[in-house]
């Protein structure tokens, strides 16, 4: 017994470094989504109303967007690191034009106003989906997740996490090039 | 020329390693003392030739030399001296070889600082150090050649990460190093004990400062690290448990315990075996730190060199380092029997309690640590642990540490009556919570989670105080009392109300924080806090080797100007990156922090986060008030007495007698002077 006590420490590291060799083989940064090169899966929901004291139009379509390269963000006031990634994606909105449509996702409507208030709306459309039904049909993880689709409607290209610089320069920007020069 | 003798001194430095490794242990086996006093001579080899490389690398920097890979991708010829001294650790294969000097270091010290050593128990340290130095120098040597040639040459470097441009974070890297490489120490001792079969208490105070000066530097890296964080991530955030930061905070944890266990072990003969359990866990955690870095298992917001065959390669060395010396433990453990006993009510009890505490808060952080990787390994998919899960195990199980170090502070060694101590307890506890009640409602507001923060702390400061004031009462000569009681008394006092002073900064500022992101134009102004910022001035400002925009804002409280805040948005040259540099007014009661975000409408406006901090600096302050207790421990005279075997006596031994001067004769029963025996190797000189 006090044998099997004193191995415990050795067991526990074995089990740790099992799992660390293991570890090596995968990618921590890799979030493969089964929808790449996949048809988007379509959706009609509400729109997010810009200020409180607009009133909502008519529902989004995702077909409006059928024959062009389009860009989905997910975010959410209550998300840090959608903060972080804003002006990253201003600056997106700013160099492209590419239809950037933000699903607010999980959030209430007037805390969303007020984070897009605060720190500037660079959406061409904003989308309200407070219940996370979008969300779900995408295979959201977690928020913020970004979404590059091409003009034949299919998911090109997935990036988790907040979208920084490196990423920005060296996979948006240049994946949103390289549809649209395919799309001609 | 001077890059190819640094690499040639390097793969010296690995010869030495290696006879330093064999040599000396095999001495301890055989009884050859001849081959055992190589031990220190090949350790003064091994230093003095990781030095050299060290050197050349550091010359190569200075001097520019592109032609060096490494040199090349960290360090520009527009990036001053001091960074360019700094970048030397500053990418991955530096660092590496900055680790081997380290060590290297560490271990000519233990080679000159252990003359009154038995001579087999300093064969077996300095090897297994030895053997430690020869994993990291091929680690350098095969996977991470910092001596790299590039051709062509380039004209100009890449540049330095502009993160790591800032005084804190140039030191902050060869902190965390100090305090992980000299865990190797303690760490060499347990094995060397574990070999050996015993653990005396000479050699047991032997390792008392060594484990000190470890914690002490790693407490210092640690807060430095939080403290850049604070002021360039432009968050105003202290601690995120990134896997980088949990990484050092493990063996934090861990030698924590290890120090509070080792003055047990060694005044009371109690809980030897654990004491090497954990002077194990604490350096084979600071290995797993280097693994969990260097290896792109976890991503992290410091992801360095992420490169699988050093994962593979550093997971081998672990698994011949930690596996084996837990094996050792599992086989030989049972020879450090503990002889003294102890009773419930004792200090010893509490000393245990709060290890235990320490060492499942270690757990728990290794647990949320490595959780995204057992769930991606078993295919459960991938998932994050946050802030969350860390803050509501962390909180609980640091509440009674706090409860229990000051309790412990008061209770005697061995056996404490409750009857003689129920009514001080009550009063200083009772009034720990009056106390803190009452600041909490008048300085700030009151909140329950403050108040019980605020009272723990207190509870601290106030058992503290008491535990001099005990131990002084019965001496007729105040002054030379104090005078006479042991640094290591004043250095555990001091860190203890570090602890409390910590406690009171962290508690404040996460519970009276009041933060809020705005968009601001010129002129406009806002209030936090009951203070009012004002946008005044926006400029663009050349630095060294960046351009800024600086925006200033005026600070005012009621009628009260307080000066001018300064944030700014920095562009670096050469590598193209963006930093925030925070502006804060900084207060021993409160800071100001202004943090740019980014220009909103064409730059017409700004969005600018502005956050009021209670008490945050006391959080630095309490970690410096630990770090400096840790040195006053260490740096208590009696360690420098230890008990000295024949064979050495004529440099170091001093007269016994004197340590009952110091004060300990009341609470040490054990002879200051301990022989030490050591089996099978006094064969004299």
């Amino acid at each position: 017994m006090n044998l099997l006590l004193k191995l415990l420490p050795l067991a526990l590291f074995v089990a740790l470094a099992g799992f660390l060799a293991k570890g090596l083989t995968l990618d921590p940064a890799e979030l493969p989504s089964p929808l790449i090169d996949k048809p988007a899966p379509a959706f009609l929901v509400a729109r997010l109303p810009r200020t409180p004291e607009h009133s909502a139009a008519q529902d989004f379509n995702s077909n409006e967007l059928a024959g062009q390269v389009w860009v989905l963000n997910v975010w959410a006031s209550w998300c840090g690191p959608c903060v972080q990634e804003h002006p990253y994606l201003v600056r997106l909105a700013q160099q492209r034009s590419v239809p950037l449509v933000g699903l607010n996702y999980k959030d209430q409507p007037a805390d969303a106003q007020q984070w897009l208030a605060r720190l500037g709306d660079p959406f061409t459309h904003l989308l309200d989906d407070r219940r996370g039904d979008v969300g779900l049909d995408w295979g959201v993880y977690g928020v913020p997740e970004t979404f590059v689709i091409d003009h034949e409607g299919r998911v090109r290209y997935k990036h988790v996490g907040p979208v920084d610089e490196a990423s920005l320069l060296e996979k948006l920007l240049p994946i949103i090039d390289e549809l649209q020069n395919e799309a001609g | 020329m001077i890059p190819e003798l640094g690499q040639f001194a390097l793969i010296l430095a690995l010869c030495t390693a290696v006879v330093l490794a064999v040599v000396p242990l095999a001495g301890t086996i055989t009884g050859h003392t001849g081959w055992m006093a190589m031990a220190r001579p090949a350790a003064g080899a091994q230093a003095f030739f990781v030095s050299l490389a060290y050197a050349c690398l550091t010359w190569s920097f200075v001097t520019h030399d592109f032609s060096v890979l490494y040199v090349a991708n960290t360090s520009n010829t527009s990036l001053p001296l001091i960074y360019r001294l700094s970048g030397v650790w500053g990418g991955h294969e530096g660092s590496i070889l900055f680790w081997c000097f380290i060590s290297a270091l560490w271990t000519a010290a233990v080679a000159v600082f252990s003359r009154s050593l038995p001579q087999v128990l300093l064969a077996r340290v300095l090897s297994v150090l030895g053997f430690v130095s020869i994993g990291f120098l091929l680690f350098v040597l095969w996977t991470s050649n910092p001596f790299e040639r590039l051709f062509p040459v380039p004209i100009d470097g890449a540049s330095l990460n502009p993160l790591l441009q800032d005084p804190g974070m140039a030191i902050h890297p060869p902190m965390l190093y100090l305090g992980y490489v000299g865990f190797s120490v303690a760490f060499a001792f347990a094995v060397a004990a574990l070999i050996g079969g015993q653990l005396d208490s000479a050699t047991l105070r032997w390792m008392r400062p060594w484990t000190n000066i470890a914690w002490m530097f790693l407490t210092v890296g640690i807060s430095l690290g939080s403290w850049w964080a604070y002021n360039e991530l432009g968050w105003g955030g202290w601690w995120f448990w990134d896997p980088v930061e949990n990484a050092s905070f493990m063996p934090w944890l861990v030698g924590t315990a290890l120090i509070h266990s080792l003055a047990a072990s060694e005044k009371r003969g109690v809980f030897k075996a654990w004491t090497v359990l954990l002077a194990v866990l604490a350096f084979s955690l600071s290995l797993l730190g280097t693994f969990l870095v260097r290896s792109g298992v976890l991503t992290s917001v410091h992801s360095f060199a992420a490169d699988p065959t050093r994962g593979l390669y550093i997971l081998l060395f672990l698994g011949v380092v930690v596996g084996g010396s837990l094996l050792l433990y599992a086989v030989r453990a049972h020879k450090l029997t503990s002889t003294a006993s102890f009773e419930l009510l004792s200090r010893e009890s509490a000393l245990l309690v709060n290890n235990i505490l320490l060492v499942v808060a270690s757990a728990a952080v290794l647990l949320g640590t490595m959780y995204p990787l057992f769930v991606d390994a078993l295919g459960y998919g991938k998932m994050s642990v946050g802030e969350q899960y860390f803050n509501a195990v962390f909180v609980p199980l640091m509440l009674p540490i706090l409860l229990i170090v000051g309790l412990g502070a008061m209770l005697n060694w061995k056996r404490d009556k409750l009857s003689g101590r129920a009514v001080p307890l009550a009063v200083l506890g009772v009034a720990s919570i009056v106390l803190a009640a009452l600041l909490a409602t008048q300085l700030l507001s009151f909140k329950m989670s403050a108040v019980a923060s605020l009272s723990l702390a207190i509870w601290v400061t106030a058992s503290t105080v008491y535990g001099i004031v005990h131990r002084l009462r019965n001496k007729r000569k105040r002054l030379s009392a104090v005078l006479h009681t042991p640094a290591a008394f004043w250095g555990m006092s001091i860190a203890h109300v570090g602890l409390a002073v910590f406690t009171v900064g962290v508690a404040l500022t996460s519970i009276y924080t009041e933060e809020q992101t705005v968009r601001m134009e010129l002129n406009d102004d806002h209030s936090v806090g009951g203070y009012s910022f004002t946008f005044t001035h926006l400029d663009e400002v050349r630095g060294a080797n960046f351009d800024a925009i600086e925006a200033r804002f005026a600070v005012s409280r009621g009628n009260a100007e307080l000066g001018d805040i300064s944030a700014q948005k920095r562009f670096y040259d050469v590598r193209q990156d963006t930093m925030t540099e925070a502006g804060i007014d900084a207060g021993l009661t409160r800071d100001l922090f202004i943090a740019l975000g980014e220009p909103l409408d064409g730059g017409s406006a700004w969005s600018v986060r502005i956050q009021t901090k209670p008490f945050i600096r006391w959080i630095w302050l309490g970690t410096l008030f630990m770090a400096a207790g840790g040195l006053l421990a260490a740096l208590d005279r009696r360690y420098r007495k230890v008990g000295v075997p024949s064979t050495t006596s004529d440099r170091t031994a001093r007269p016994a007698l004197r340590s009952d001067k110091n004060g300990q004769g009341s609470s040490a029963s054990i002879p200051v002077t301990t022989r030490v025996s050591a089996p099978g190797g006094q064969t004299g000189l």
